[in-house]
């Protein structure tokens, strides 16, 4: 295996998954939140917080990357506080690539959860209001376990977004090996070399499989707990 | 405990302004659909608020001026007309969810619960799977389980054919009969309100038209007007004497001896019979020859004459009262008013199997 990749290029798919995996689990309760105030809340601002949200999905991903290193910059208003008070730097590192990641996957992931909120019987929280829990019971015994199915789509949605970005994060963190070379900037790097196809090829074909693998799962729990909660 | 409602609510289209109150037993809250009784059912159970006024349950005052109890602290049981299930618990969970929150609170047994309700042999089952009528068996004893002071019923066999009702009414009259709980039934249906309720509150448009213990207000002909000709009729409380051969029952009642049917009770059984008022006929003279075989002597207590050719005649009969609906023809005629002796004659058909409930 090690003679099939080079060491940079396993630090590539690593580093890949790794800021994917960090992007969704630190977005995923702000994407519940988002979804719940899109879907449940009306709210002077809807319209707004609406167009925030949706923005990475449709600006150009260079824009939202130059973006990012204007707010989280070092000298950025956002990224000098995060420096001062956390010594938490996020241009040009691994973190900032999160960053990027799940701020691009963000929209995906809240359309998904969105959606589950929609088709949630509102009618049945209220019974369970009736049955004497408080919001914060029913949102946890009766709306979380019925759009856990949503939850679960839109993270794996996001994985496989956050796996593939590239625009936002080669202008946010650059194109750093062993830092901030994610796989799509370790593809991209290799296609600059000459004669370096077979090798480019090689993380071209890991990336297919990962993004196939990542569907593939994303319907299996999908079905697996639309089943157990249909109560069936 | 009594339940007393007083508010108003106005949206467009739509004005609310209703006061009553619900003693111990079934009260019944009946009108067409948009009377606003759904409205009012909400307002109690604290989904909804009311613009104004008051909703107080005993001495606990559940929404006044600022005051506003969210529905989980108001101890209110609401069975839904759509049952509204949790879909992802089994039916144990769905009828342990509500005893959960309510601790120690929660004084009804599950066992008996389930017995009374007939739901022992769905306990492990997922909810998906359940008929109409067992969902609503399980919401109805989900919502006793909760500890509530007070069961809100809207229009629970609303959704079921009549197969399913017949299955759940006599459930509903056990609940009635056998806890203390003062239950609020929506209804739209005449036959559910005279089989079960004790008190009736009548709704048309936002107002209350007539409310009191079901018997006056079923046999009130100014009631005519909101209940619909077709729904009138007297509620009475008999007891059955004996079954005979030939295939009918005799009753006992205040105003003597009533032929029936078979009814289905033992002797001695207490049951509750609903004449309808188009099945009474009027007679001054003792009719001879008659196929009827139910003839009763009564006293004419009030006349009532429609817009149109019709008349309704409410008699006291024994310590009841019951309606007739004649023409206005024949109330000239005979000179019917406040007073004249008659005989009411009615057809021992005449009385509906589903309207043969079993009394308190």
């Amino acid at each position: 295996m090690t003679d099939w990749l080079t060491p940079d290029e396993w630090q590539a798919v690593i580093l890949s998954l790794q800021v994917s995996a960090v992007a969704v689990a630190a977005s995923l309760p702000l994407g519940v939140a988002a979804a719940w105030l899109l879907a449940r809340r009306r709210f002077w601002g809807h319209g707004l917080l609406n167009g925030l949200v949706h923005l990475p999905l449709v600006l150009p991903p260079v824009v939202t990357g130059y973006l990012l290193l204007l707010t989280f910059g070092r000298r950025g208003p956002v990224g000098a506080l995060l420096d001062d008070w956390f010594g938490l730097v996020l241009a040009f590192r691994w973190t900032g690539a999160a960053l990027a990641a799940a701020v691009m996957a963000f929209p995906l992931m809240v359309r998904a959860i969105r959606l589950a909120f929609d088709a949630v019987d509102e009618g049945v929280e209220q019974a369970a209001a009736t049955l004497g829990a408080s919001r914060m019971w029913v949102f946890l015994t009766v709306t979380l376990p019925l759009i856990l199915p949503g939850i679960i789509a839109g993270a794996i949605l996001a994985f496989a977004k956050a796996m593939g970005e590239f625009g936002a994060t080669i202008t946010f963190v650059s194109n750093i090996p062993g830092q901030t070379q994610t796989l799509p900037s370790a593809i991209y790097a290799l296609l600059q070399v000459p004669g370096a196809e077979t090798r480019a090829g090689r993380l071209v074909l890991i990336s297919v499989g990962l993004a196939m693998a990542a569907l593939a799962l994303s319907e299996w729990i999908g079905r697996r707990v639309a089943r157990r909660i249909a109560g069936r | 405990m009594t339940l007393s409602v007083a508010i108003r609510l106005a949206r467009p289209g739509f004005d609310l302004d209703v006061a009553f109150a619900a003693p111990q037993g079934v009260t019944a809250l009946f009108g067409r659909s948009g009377a606003g009784k759904t409205t009012v059912v909400q307002a109690v159970a604290g989904l909804l608020r009311p613009d104004r006024g008051r909703i107080a349950l005993g001495d606990r005052v559940l929404s006044e001026g600022r005051t506003f109890l969210p529905p989980h602290r108001r101890r209110i049981g609401y069975v839904f007309q759509d049952g509204r299930l949790f879909p992802h618990l089994s039916v144990r969970q769905n009828l342990l969810y509500g005893r959960w929150f309510a601790g120690a609170r929660a004084t009804a047994e599950i066992g008996p619960v389930v017995e009374m309700l007939g739901i022992g042999a769905l306990m492990h089952r997922p909810t998906a799977g359940l008929s109409g009528g067992e969902k609503q068996r399980v919401a109805l004893g989900r919502a006793l389980l909760s500890g509530p002071e007070l069961l809100l019923m809207d229009e629970p066999l609303a959704a079921l054919d009549q197969a399913r009702k017949d299955e759940i009414l006599p459930y509903l009259e056990r609940l009635r009969d056998e806890t203390r709980l003062p239950i609020l039934y929506v209804t739209h249906a005449a036959s559910e309100v005279a089989r079960l309720a004790t008190t009736v509150v009548v709704l048309d448009r936002g107002r209350v038209a007539a409310a009191g213990p079901v018997a006056e207000v079923l046999s009130d002909p100014a009631a005519g007007a909101v209940l619909g000709l077709r729904e009138l009729g007297a509620v009475i409380e008999a007891r059955i004497l004996a079954h005979d051969a030939d295939g009918l029952t005799q009753l006992a009642w205040s105003g003597g001896r009533l032929i029936l049917p078979h009814v289905a009770a033992a002797p001695g059984t207490q049951v509750r019979v609903r004449i309808h008022a188009e099945d009474v006929m009027i007679a001054r003279a003792p009719p001879q020859d008659i196929s009827a075989l139910n003839v009763l002597p009564a006293v004419v207590e009030a006349v009532r004459l429609g817009e149109g050719p019709g008349a309704l005649v409410r008699l006291a009969v024994g310590q009841d009262r019951i309606l007739a609906r004649v023409t206005r023809r024949s109330v000239e005629a005979l000179a019917l008013a406040p007073g004249t002796p008659c005989h009411a004659v009615l057809k021992s058909v005449a009385v509906a199997k589903g309207d043969i409930g079993h009394g308190a």
